[in-house]
């Protein structure tokens, strides 16, 4: 019996690696979680993209729900989400606030101007330094975080109506519940 | 039409491989010697067709045939011929050719140095092989066709990956293959023994000069691999448990085991079946590191693309070879422990507890590399177990290692005196002690390189005393035979790598620093001016380039020249300057600009002293070196087939000498 033992076990390997298999092709493997996740948002002082000298921070925000979108007009992706974000962005129940990431002002009022606006407000992050805190790798993400200032959930690249579908709709949805 | 010539001598090449899994396994079976006859010439017109696919492949990266659709993913017009050379193993469908084509090596050396194995064995092994080879043909063939064409055919191609585009890297495949692809080798045996039944110690003594080479070229190859990422990636480390390093590693360690436990059934008799399975479970975590680096299971640096289909493909071959040969294990594997009976103080006892540990050191790696996905099958969400984990198992499994190591080669086999060795064991604590108290003024009290420096004087010690009483005690000429000699050498290199390790695992100072145009930083003794940075360029990449002045004392040490290149297609990597020395390294890496666009400006650089780093890798050639010279042994030469038992008794009694 115990000659068995290996091949059994053998078995059980591969009955992980066929469940390895069957669960990357129904999520993406490139979806890692962010840390930050169910952690407060990093305090941040940031400008206004429209008007410089006032400056939007991480306690003002307090309150209220808000999406947090990393975009910035040098990011081709940007503007395959932008569409997306024009049409569903005002029906979302929460407030769609703009990350202008390592840009120039002119160019981003420029690529607004050309595309259109779907945020509430938009502030600017030139140096990057605030996106540091973040854990932002690249444009565009974006960000749930709730009333108390708390990270809910993290996307990684284009919103889609998908994604807003599966994951942002729900997302929100579970905020809204809470605060009942 | 050249690229579609390659496709059809893989499909040659495929059908000549089930020729040689099949046929003379038939002829074994049936008694019949014109089929068994067939393995060798079907193993040679298998090589040779795949060396023809692989040249064709090789010269479309030559001629920037960017039609075939691989050679345009992987290579450009900018891109060096060597480098176009190396990019035939860059991605995944080429590697994958590579292997087949180091399988046919392995099974063409086979195939002419087992003329003198008895008939029905050598065609068993070489139908094994050949059955290997029909799995990874298929899976080419079937879902990885390096020969695919792209239409139209672009006028240029994207780039090797950068990463890749490094001397160190260009040979760390085909080494590491050459090691993963040799443990085939004893797998073919032990099937071929477990298929025939012939359970005689014989088979093991043909199979351990092979089992011994391939270990050296996956020692290599790691070797090269843990150089490599210190060099290139920039951060310094030279390990870092990462899936694709672990895949190398658990075959390394079941690679460990089978040595010594084919050491003991060749030369006792004893310990027959758990060699065997040994055999299966080397051999098998080289294929499952390639189902590991190549499904897509698992996310890592390292990995290639990933395809559900091709995962499905590698596990079900990875589950008729290793379920298959585990089965046939379970109904044939010998039922009674044979060989000479030992003693609890024995040569045998050491070299059990020696295997056991490597064997459950390689379960706990393989346990730490799935853990994110049993997280996932038991729905614990994403969990990972990093550095932490193995960090603190494996040195605890391996410190029993360390200190049984010296004693083994001092026991009898059979029956040890178990005063014979207090000698050895006051000798070895004074020198190690001695060492330890000495070292602990130089390094500060630092306890672990203490502990470092006196595990190593251990192993080395009792090395030394045991080469110094053969010394004494043999007769000229006979002193050292390679197998003894190779075994030294191994002892000695793990050694050196243990002292290594922990002498510059906590000795090394770091420095994350903002330097200026002309600051100095003094780290580890060492002055190290910044000198500013600028533009360079090299064949297909640019480069911002900073100068490092590192001084002693005010005496110059050298100049560095830390590197962040962009190549051609955007791809940034940086290739960090390295002063290698035999007590120290002293490694700059450029970071980032302070000010980004003002390279003249301050930058952000990482400088680094490690003392005794070289070690780490120096222990490693020493153990890969010991595994050739060991393998190079006469006495492994097959004489004639038939006379183990008449050979046995003559060894056991140049043993008992």
């Amino acid at each position: 019996m115990s000659r068995l033992l290996p091949l059994f076990g053998f078995m059980l390997l591969v009955g992980l690696f066929g469940f390895g298999i069957w669960w990357n092709t129904q999520h993406d493997p490139n979806e890692v979680p962010s840390p930050l996740i169910n952690k407060p948002a990093p305090a941040f002082v940031l400008p206004r993209l429209d008007d410089p000298t006032q400056t939007v921070s991480k306690a003002s925000l307090l309150g209220k729900p808000y999406l947090l979108n990393v975009f910035a007009s040098w990011c081709f992706a940007c503007g395959e989400e932008h569409p997306t974000l024009m049409a569903e962005g005002s029906q979302l129940g929460v407030m769609l606030l703009g990350y202008d990431y390592k840009d120039a002002p002119d160019d981003a009022k420029n690529w607004l101007r050309e595309h259109g606006n779907p945020y509430r407000m938009v502030v600017a992050d030139r140096p990057g330094r605030t996106a540091i805190d973040f854990g932002v790798y690249g444009a565009p993400e974006s960000f749930l975080i709730d009333a108390k200032g708390v990270i809910r959930y993290k996307h990684i690249g284009p919103i889609t109506p998908e994604v807003i579908a599966k994951e942002l709709k729900p997302a929100i949805a579970a905020l809204q519940k809470e605060s009942r | 039409m050249t690229p579609e010539l390659g496709q059809l001598a893989l499909i040659l090449a495929l059908l000549l491989a089930l020729a040689q899994g099949v046929l003379p396994l038939i002829g074994a079976w049936r008694g019949n010697r014109a089929l068994m006859a067939t393995a060798r010439p079907a193993a040679a017109g298998q090589a040779v067709f795949v060396a023809i696919a692989f040249g064709i492949l090789v010269w479309a990266f030559l001629h920037f045939d960017f039609s075939v659709k691989y050679v345009a993913d992987n290579s450009n017009l900018e891109l060096p011929w060597y480098y176009r050379i190396a990019a035939v193993w860059g991605a995944h469908e080429g590697s994958l050719l590579l292997w087949i084509l180091i399988l046919n090596a392995w099974t063409v050396a086979l195939a002419a140095f087992s003329q003198k194995l008895p008939e029905v064995f050598a065609a068993r092994v070489l139908a094994v092989m050949g059955l290997v080879a029909v799995g990874f043909l298929a899976f080419t063939l079937f879902t990885s066709d390096p020969f695919g064409r792209l239409l139209p055919m672009p006028g240029d191609g994207a780039d090797l990956n950068p990463v890749l585009q490094d001397p160190g890297m260009t040979f760390h495949p085909p080494v590491l293959y050459m090691g993963y692809v040799g443990f085939s080798v004893a797998f073919a045996f032990s099937i071929a023994g477990l298929l025939g039944g012939e359970m005689e110690q014989a088979w093991v003594r043909w199979a351990r000069p092979w089992t011994n080479a391939a270990w050296g070229f996956l020692t290599a190859g790691i070797v090269a691999g843990s150089w490599w990422a210190y060099a290139e990636l920039g951060w310094g480390g030279w390990w870092f448990w990462d899936p694709v390093e672990n895949a190398s590693f658990m075959p390394w360690l079941v690679g460990l085991a089978l040595i010594h436990a084919q050491a003991v059934t060749e030369k006792r008799g004893s310990l027959r079946a758990w060699t065997i399975l040994l055999s299966i479970f080397a051999f098998s975590l080289s294929l499952l590191g390639t189902f590991l680096v190549r499904s897509g299971v698992l996310t890592s640096v390292h990995a290639f693309a990933s395809d559900p289909r091709r995962g499905v493909f590698i596990l079900a071959f990875l589950t008729i070879v290793v379920g298959g040969s585990l089965l046939l294990y379970a109904l044939r594997a010998p039922k009674v422990a044979g060989g000479k009976p030992f003693n609890v103080v024995s040569r045998e006892t050491v070299l059990l507890i020696g295997n056991l540990l490597f064997a459950v050191a390689s379960a706990m790696v393989l346990l730490g590399t799935l853990f994110p996905l049993i997280g996932d099958a038991l729905n614990l969400g994403k969990i990972s177990v990093g550095p932490p984990y193995f960090g603190f198992l494996f040195p605890l499994l391996m410190l029993p290692v360390v200190v049984l190591m010296p004693f083994g080669p001092f026991l009898r086999w059979g029956k040890g005196e178990a005063a014979a060795l207090k000698g050895l064991l006051l000798r070895i604590t004074i020198a190690a002690v001695a060492c330890a108290i000495i070292a602990a003024f130089l390094v500060d009290g630092q306890l672990k390189a203490i502990v470092g420096v006196a595990a190593g004087v251990w192993i080395a010690a009792g090395t030394l005393l045991f080469a110094y009483k053969r010394w004494r005690e043999a007769p000229r000429g006979r002193r050292y035979p390679a197998e003894l000699a190779g075994m030294l050498l191994a002892h000695l290199g793990m050694a050196v790598f243990v002292m290594g390790v922990l002498l510059s695992e906590t000795l090394s100072v770091t420095s994350d620093v903002r330097m200026a145009p002309g600051q100095t930083q003094h780290i580890g003794g060492y002055d190290f001016r910044f000198d500013g940075a600028h533009r360079t360029t090299g064949p297909n990449w640019t480069a911002d380039q900073g100068i490092v002045v590192v001084t002693r004392n005010g005496n110059k040490v050298g100049t560095m020249l830390p590197q962040k290149r962009t190549y051609l297609r955007g791809q940034v990597q940086t290739e960090s300057a390295i002063d290698a020395g035999f007590s120290r390294d002293l490694y700059v890496a450029l970071g980032e600009p302070m000010d980004a666009g003002n390279i003249q400006g301050a930058w952000s650089l990482r400088l680094y002293y490690k003392p005794f780093i070289r070690w780490i890798w120096g222990g490693g050639l020493l153990m890969m070196l010991g595994g050739f010279i060991a393998a190079a042994d006469k006495r492994f030469r097959i004489k004639r087939g038939v006379e183990t038992v008449r050979i046995d008794g003559l060894l056991a009694q140049e043993t008992r000498a």
